[in-house]
């Protein structure tokens, strides 16, 4: 298995290297470049001497494969330069800002979700047909099928301006500095209310259906029914036998969906003020700030590649099947 | 000592008491409020803004988030006045010379940057050095373009020679000055967006200093207690970052910020209810920006003025208004906003008359109409395209307006919309231009200068001309109106573009949008006119009994 991994992480490198180049090309296929968008909006104070100043200041000035060539040089040693916005900050400051609100939300959203999708997939598969089932069906796919700005401002109106029970938007309270520890926690978890029922409302359906698909498929396997003529009581083989099969492909998806715990949904951050990933990278790519964008591309590319490979190598270590296939194939 | 900022509940209640028990002092929106009330120090005021600050450094940003923090705590040699008069701030004085070459200040004596430190002539010397500096990236270069130099003539004296007289001379000082003694180093190695002064620690001379900031969050600024005009009264800015129109619009409601600008929906029909008739201001005048119909001048079709003038004609520009703005704004004439000194209230709009359009249409040859009752000419029907930018709903909901009154004349449009980059990059700064026609705006600025929009020498690609205008009688009155400074030269000069421009309507001028600013009752001092209402917002103030937030 060790080799494999070695081998894995080493195929990784080229990947990498692709991804960064069709990246690079593609962003800078898109009209408009950052320096336009700062100097000459429409505005009526621009100069073309400042223009080109800029331009010399981004390297833009230099063809694309020199600016690629140097980007490159500089990202192998971590340099992720600085940011084309006037604030003119390092990029790996401008996501390290952003980066643990993002993290959290999406954290907590995929526990709830995950904690109220499994129980529901699975009473759905045994309980196949039943009122539960149909009731949670139609509640998960209304969840999926509503626009979250949509249902965002609703619960805002609600319970934001009309019951005042909740902030309407942003992370802190502006007291928050004088309030006690205790008193910020709850601050901070009323101000997250909101963002993480809309988010978590949304996403319950995929996996909710994912658990009931792949139950009902475990359920119907032969050693389900030896498991049952042996006389083991029913919760043991649900919840032993069945779960055990039924959570391979959860493992797997779940593995998958690393990767996107670092993006934010823009809409979301955008309507409750929340300063995530989300919004940093929409904004990013309507002003053309490459760095940023790069920076991104590098780290969710990276990430993504190592979740694979770890969803990969779990997937042998929880399956015994593709485990001791391995070893037998060997001698 | 601050002391502790109450949660809004409870505050809420005692707030609501006590207005209620002061409505008869709280008087009118919009009037002064001075004598019956006296002005107190205290209480915060939140600000929303939908931009990001991208810059603490206002010299080198073009956004208008980052210029408002940058009003908070930054002054410039001259402000403007509530009727957009030219008023003085860190200068005291100044004189022109006869020939409008030289211009001199008198500096006020004992201000202090927000760190101590003295604010000198010198800082006037380094704040042009800084915005000229080539490696310094200031959209606002062209502004200082006919400065030859500028010199410190004692250390509250600045001399400012000209090369060429330049009317906008005054009015370019009422840029943010900025400190040598923080700045000089990072300048001169053409770093100034990586100094503390840019991020973290931005020192002015303004009304209110830097207290912090989260990034993507909000600003905080507090009373700067040594500032030379006399403190602020309200204590502390909050400036918040809400990129969503319709959460700050929430956000006013549940009262989490004080000041927002509502749309003309909100504006007529969401706020009249009597709760927020109690807790809020509504004003309303003029914004700076106007919208209008252009046209690729070089297209034969427009290039003849009867045409343009038969669309002017054909469009009912308050019907355009109630449908597009819900009437909450103004027919545009030309080029100048209304209420400013160089708009011309003796130009008349083009009024709606679509036979008269039609006769116009015939008169340029267009007479006949084909099967799908489309005007013909030369064998051709006449459509076109009409372009404008996405994200805009004012504008797309123009673009069908006139789509369907040109249908009415004969005339075909086809409504294309495209994102702001790319329209921009691809279609109106290339040469020649690839539109046929725009739904555009323009930002007026206080100066009334527009050269860079309307003269024959600014076709060029990347310039603002990009509808191709050429007249000589309006480049001879924007060569004048620029290189006077004698006020009552430039106000003929430009009465009398104003009505060249309306007389030849290269573009059909359409609407100037009001601007509709809410702001919480308890805020007093506000002073609507010309300039808006931000002019003095360093003497607002909150009377005692009607604080909300106290933070010492």
């Amino acid at each position: 298995m060790l080799a494999y991994a070695l081998r894995r992480l080493l195929l990784a490198m080229p990947l990498l290297l692709g991804i960064t180049f069709v990246s690079f090309a593609v962003i800078h296929l898109a009209p408009g470049d950052p320096v336009e968008l700062q100097t000459g909006d429409m505005s009526m104070q621009q100069s073309a001497q400042a223009y080109q100043e800029l331009r010399k200041l981004y390297g833009l000035d230099q063809p694309l494969h020199v600016q690629y060539w140097n980007w490159l040089t500089r990202i192998v040693r971590l340099d992720f330069g600085r940011s084309f916005a006037p604030d003119g900050r390092p990029v790996l400051n401008k996501i390290a800002e952003r980066l643990p609100i993002t993290l959290m939300l999406n954290l907590v959203e995929m526990i709830i979700i995950l904690v109220l999708a499994v129980p529901i997939g699975i009473l759905s598969a045994t309980r196949q047909y039943s009122l539960f089932d149909k009731v949670t069906t139609v509640f998960v796919f209304v969840g999926f099928a509503t626009p979250d700005f949509w249902l965002a401002l609703l619960l805002m109106i609600l319970f934001g301006v009309q019951l005042d029970w909740l902030p309407v938007s942003g992370l802190r309270s502006l007291n928050w500095e004088y309030l006690s520890f205790w008193g910020r926690q709850w601050d901070f978890l009323s101000h997250l209310a909101l963002p993480i029922l809309v988010a978590t409302f949304g996403g319950l359906a995929g996996f909710s259906r994912y658990m009931r698909q792949s139950m009902l498929e475990a359920i119907r396997q032969d050693y389900i029914q030896s498991a049952r003529a042996k006389g083991l009581a029913e919760r043991v083989v649900i919840g032993k036998h069945a779960l055990r099969n039924a959570m391979l492909p959860i493992v797997t998806v779940l593995g998958l969906s690393l990767p996107g715990l670092i993006g934010g949904s823009v809409i979301v951050e955008s309507i409750f003020a929340i300063p995530g990933m989300g919004q940093l990278m929409v904004q990013s790519v309507f002003q053309r700030d490459y760095p940023v964008i790069m920076g991104n591309l590098v780290i969710v590319s990276v990430l993504t590649l190592l979740a694979n490979l770890a969803a990969d190598l779990s997937y042998g270590l929880v399956d015994p099947r593709i485990r001791l296939a391995g070893r037998r194939g060997r001698r | 000592m601050p002391t502790p900022v109450f949660r809004l509940g409870a505050v809420v209640a005692l707030a609501a008491l006590a207005a209620a028990g002061c409505s008869s002092e709280a008087g009118l929106p919009g009037e002064p409020k001075s004598g019956t009330i006296a002005p107190a120090y205290g209480d915060t005021l939140i600000e929303a803004s939908i931009g990001n600050v991208s810059s603490l450094i206002p010299n080198i940003t073009s956004d208008a988030s980052s210029r408002e923090v940058g009003d908070f705590m930054y002054n410039g040699l001259v402000t403007l006045g509530r009727d957009l008069e030219i008023l003085p701030e860190l200068a005291t004085s100044w004189t022109f010379s006869k020939d409008c070459l030289t211009l001199d200040f008198q500096l006020h004596q004992g201000v202090k940057w927000h760190d101590g430190a003295p604010f000198t002539a010198d800082d006037v010397v380094f704040t042009w050095e800084a915005t000229m500096h080539p490696k310094t990236p200031s959209a606002y270069k062209a502004d200082f373009d006919a400065v030859e130099r500028v010199e410190a003539l004692g250390p509250h004296a600045v001399r400012v020679t000209y090369k060429r007289p330049h009317a906008r001379a005054l009015l370019s000082w009422a840029m943010t000055m900025l400190p040598r003694h923080l700045l000089d180093p990072y300048v001169k190695a053409g770093k100034i967006r990586e100094a503390p002064q840019n991020w973290s620690a931005p020192v002015g001379t303004g009304p209110y200093r830097f207290k912090e900031m989260k990034s993507g969050e909000k600003i905080v600024v507090v009373a700067n207690q040594d500032y030379f005009k006399g403190r602020p009264h309200i204590s502390r800015i909050v400036y918040r970052i809400i990129p969503s129109q319709a959460t700050i619009f929430l956000e006013l409601k549940a009262r989490g910020v004080d000041v927002a600008s509502l749309t003309a929906l909100q504006y007529k029909r969401q706020t009249e209810y009597p709760a927020f008739e109690k807790a809020y201001q509504k004003f309303r005048y003029p914004s700076s920006g106007y919208t209008y119909f252009g046209f690729n001048l070089k297209d034969p079709r427009f290039a003849d003025r009867r045409v343009r003038l038969a669309f002017a004609h054909a469009i009912n520009k308050q019907e355009l208004l109630d449908g597009v703005v819900m009437g909450l704004g103004r027919e545009a004439t030309g080029p100048f906003r209304p209420g400013h000194w160089a708009n011309n209230s003796a130009v008349k709009g083009i009024p709606y008359d679509p036979p008269r359009a039609a006769t116009l249409l015939a008169e340029a040859g267009w007479r006949t109409r084909n099967a799908d009752g489309l005007l013909v000419k030369d064998g051709k029907p006449f459509t076109f395209e009409l372009m404008t930018n996405q994200g805009n709903d004012e504008r797309r909901k123009i673009a069908e307006i006139i789509q369907a009154s040109l249908r009415e004349l004969g005339v075909g449009v086809e409504i294309r919309i495209l994102e702001w980059a790319a329209f921009l990059k691809e279609h109106i700064k290339k040469r020649p231009v690839r539109y046929d026609a725009v739904i555009l705006g323009w930002a007026t600025a206080a100066d009334p200068d527009q050269y860079v929009i309307w003269h024959s020498s600014q076709v060029g690609p990347d310039e603002l001309n990009h509808i191709s205008y050429i007249n000589p009688e309006a480049d001879a009155l924007l060569e004048a109106g620029r290189t006077t400074c004698h006020q009552a030269d430039r106000v003929t000069f430009y009465h009398r573009l104003h009505q060249v421009l309306a007389d030849d309507q290269p573009v059909v001028f359409l609407y100037w949008r009001d601007a509709l600013p809410a702001i919480a009752s308890r805020i007093h001092g506000i002073e609507p006119g010309p300039a808006g209402i931000r002019w003095n917002f360093q003497g607002w103030f909150v009377p005692k009994h009607l604080h909300r937030y106290t933070a010492g």
